[in-house]
């Protein structure tokens, strides 16, 4: 046995062995982080759950989980450096999408214009994320733990597809009835003259925002829909290459 | 030379004919097949194709029979998924038999890079003085045709109009395309960042209620002075890049510093021109004293840097000698 023999296969199990406690202490989070996401979103739900059974109606229901709703959907930017980082292999760019217009709906729509706080419109958008995003996260929290239900799999795949369009319809109708508050208030708008010779109007802002759902929607909605495909009926799907 | 014989000789499958130059005598010939990447059908067979034949001649080739395909718009590979093959590859160097088989792919409606600048650049251009000349509708009616009262809103323009003139001028008198065209969705979404960034920032100096700089003259003044500077600078570069390839194409040589003092910036960076350019932006941005200005010019930098990192890199590759103290847009820092 030469001793640079040794040496190299000394390394080789070195370099094995950091990269297993590597990929462990990576599954460990992720496990750990999706475990904590459900049962956030859990306690969303049966804290909502709990007041309109109380109370009787969904007034007030906002402002009660407010705070909750806050840190959990915050929290999720963690998935975007995940996807950046490499250790989940989705896009970027869709991840970044989906949880930048979440976080922009909780913080700079129904968080800073409480007139609207009490509409239909913002319990229906409440519920379908609620729901959704239980169903993600235990599936990957089972996915992880390698014992995956199929009704987990099933629920991922099949949920959104009444969810989906329900969430834009709950999201849009909450824009729409902000416009005429935000209009009257100037909220977050600059105008002329300025030092900086810059202008800005939230309100025509969130008319754009609205537009914008036409083009991006359906574009995810179809994203979501392959998805389910390849991995309900596993069937290969050929991406349309530019 | 080879000659094709007319199209109704053949039956089936489009088949064409190249006979041999009397000079030359018993050469293999090559079958081409081209068959469709998606459908894999066979969309063309060429008989008795000569050897040192290029790729471009199988596209004039593949275009007779198929004149709605022009060159440009022709993809062809080795493999469904391999790599483009270029124009000038020869036929006999291809790691192929005697029988080749081409997977082609249509590119699209495709416009040459000079048709592109030109839509980009004229458009930038004229969309700016619509905002100068305060074109009814654009502002409130009682500013309709009228001017601004600020110096530095006419040296804005005139800057802004000959920043694009020289543009146009270095497409038709000094660039050197290296790939012929571009696909028609590229031009769409080109111009409506160059129009629209364009619209964006004369709209609001070209206003009626726009404040100048805060640090008056002196500003206005050293800005316009710096962006001058950064114009001639950029177009030093274009001109020296230019004429590396005026002399031999077969040896290549990366740009070198020359007596004009502007291209001693190739001494600290490979892409002088734009870094050039960043400069030539943050001096309008200064002069100006608008944000819209300074968020072109921070995307205009965000684009320039990853063409000046893929450039350096490409440098870095083919060069042994490279100088190491070369930075790819910004000197000593990246």
């Amino acid at each position: 046995m030469a001793s640079s023999e040794e040496d190299g296969t000394v390394e080789e199990k070195e370099n094995n062995n950091k990269k297993r406690t590597k990929s462990a202490l990576i599954t460990a989070w992720l496990t750990f982080y999706n475990i904590a996401m459900t049962a956030g979103w859990l306690v969303l739900a049966i804290t909502m759950m709990r007041f309109y059974i109380q109370k009787g109606t969904h007034k007030g229901l906002y402002r009660s989980i407010a705070r909750t709703l806050k840190f959990f959907q915050t929290f999720a930017l963690v998935e975007v450096l995940h996807c950046a980082v490499g250790i989940v292999r989705t896009s970027v760019i869709v991840t970044g999408v989906q949880v930048c217009s979440r976080i922009y709906m909780v913080w700079f729509i129904t968080s800073s214009i409480r007139q609207i706080q009490n509409e239909e419109s913002v319990l229906l958008f409440l519920v379908v994320w609620t729901v959704t995003e239980i169903t993600r996260y235990s599936y990957y929290t089972f996915k992880l733990l390698h014992h995956l239900p199929y009704f987990i799999k099933w629920a991922r795949y099949n949920f959104f597809i009444i969810l989906y369009p329900l969430g834009v319809v709950g999201e849009l109708f909450t824009i729409y009835a902000a416009l005429p508050f935000v209009r009257r208030s100037g909220m977050y708008s600059m105008r002329l003259p300025n030092k900086y010779n810059v202008s800005f109007d939230y309100y025509y802002f969130l008319i754009i925002v609205m537009l914008s759902y036409i083009p991006l929607f359906p574009q995810l909605y179809l994203h979501m829909l392959r998805q389910r495909r390849r991995v309900l009926h596993g069937e290969v799907i050929v991406e349309k290459d530019d | 030379m080879s000659i094709c014989l007319p199209l109704f000789f053949s039956a089936g499958t489009e088949r064409i004919y190249l006979l041999p130059s009397t000079t030359m005598s018993r050469t293999t010939f090559f079958e081409v097949e081209i068959i469709d990447a998606k459908t894999k059908e066979q969309l063309c067979f060429l008989d008795k194709v000569d050897p040192h034949s290029t790729i471009g001649d199988i596209k004039n080739l593949f275009y007779k029979s198929y004149p709605q395909w022009y060159p440009a718009r022709q993809a062809l590979r080795l493999d469904p998924k391999g790599k483009l093959l270029k124009d000038n590859e020869i036929l006999q160097n291809l790691p192929v038999g005697t029988t080749a088989t081409m997977y082609f792919k249509d590119l699209g409606p495709q416009l040459g890079w000079t048709t592109v600048f030109f839509a980009e650049y004229i458009g930038a251009l004229l969309t700016y003085l619509v905002f100068f000349f305060r074109v009814p509708y654009v502002y409130s009616h009682t500013y309709a045709f009228t001017s601004s009262s600020h110096p530095v809103v006419t040296f804005a323009c005139v800057c802004h109009t000959l920043h694009y003139m020289k543009r146009l001028m270095e497409t038709i008198f000094v660039h050197r395309f290296s790939h012929g065209t571009m696909p028609l969705r590229a031009i769409v979404k080109n111009c409506a960042y160059y129009w629209g960034f364009s619209a964006w920032l004369a709209y609001y100096i070209n206003h009626p209620l726009y404040t100048p700089p805060s640090y008056g003259e002196l500003q206005v003044n050293y800005a316009l002075f710096t962006f001058v500077m950064c114009e001639m600078g950029n177009l030093s570069i274009h001109i020296s890049l230019r004429n590396l390839k005026v002399d031999g194409l077969r040896v290549r040589k990366f740009p070198m510093p020359t007596k004009n003092p502007f291209t001693w910036l190739f001494f600290f960076v490979s892409c002088p021109n734009y870094t050039y350019e960043v400069g030539a932006w943050m001096s309008f941005t200064v002069m100006t004293q608008c944000l819209p200005v300074a968020i072109y010019t921070l995307f205009g930098f965000i684009q320039m840097s990853i063409w000046a990192k893929g450039k350096h890199k490409a440098y870095l590759r083919e060069f042994k000698d490279y100088p190491s103290v070369r930075m790819a847009i910004i000197p000593l820092i990246f």
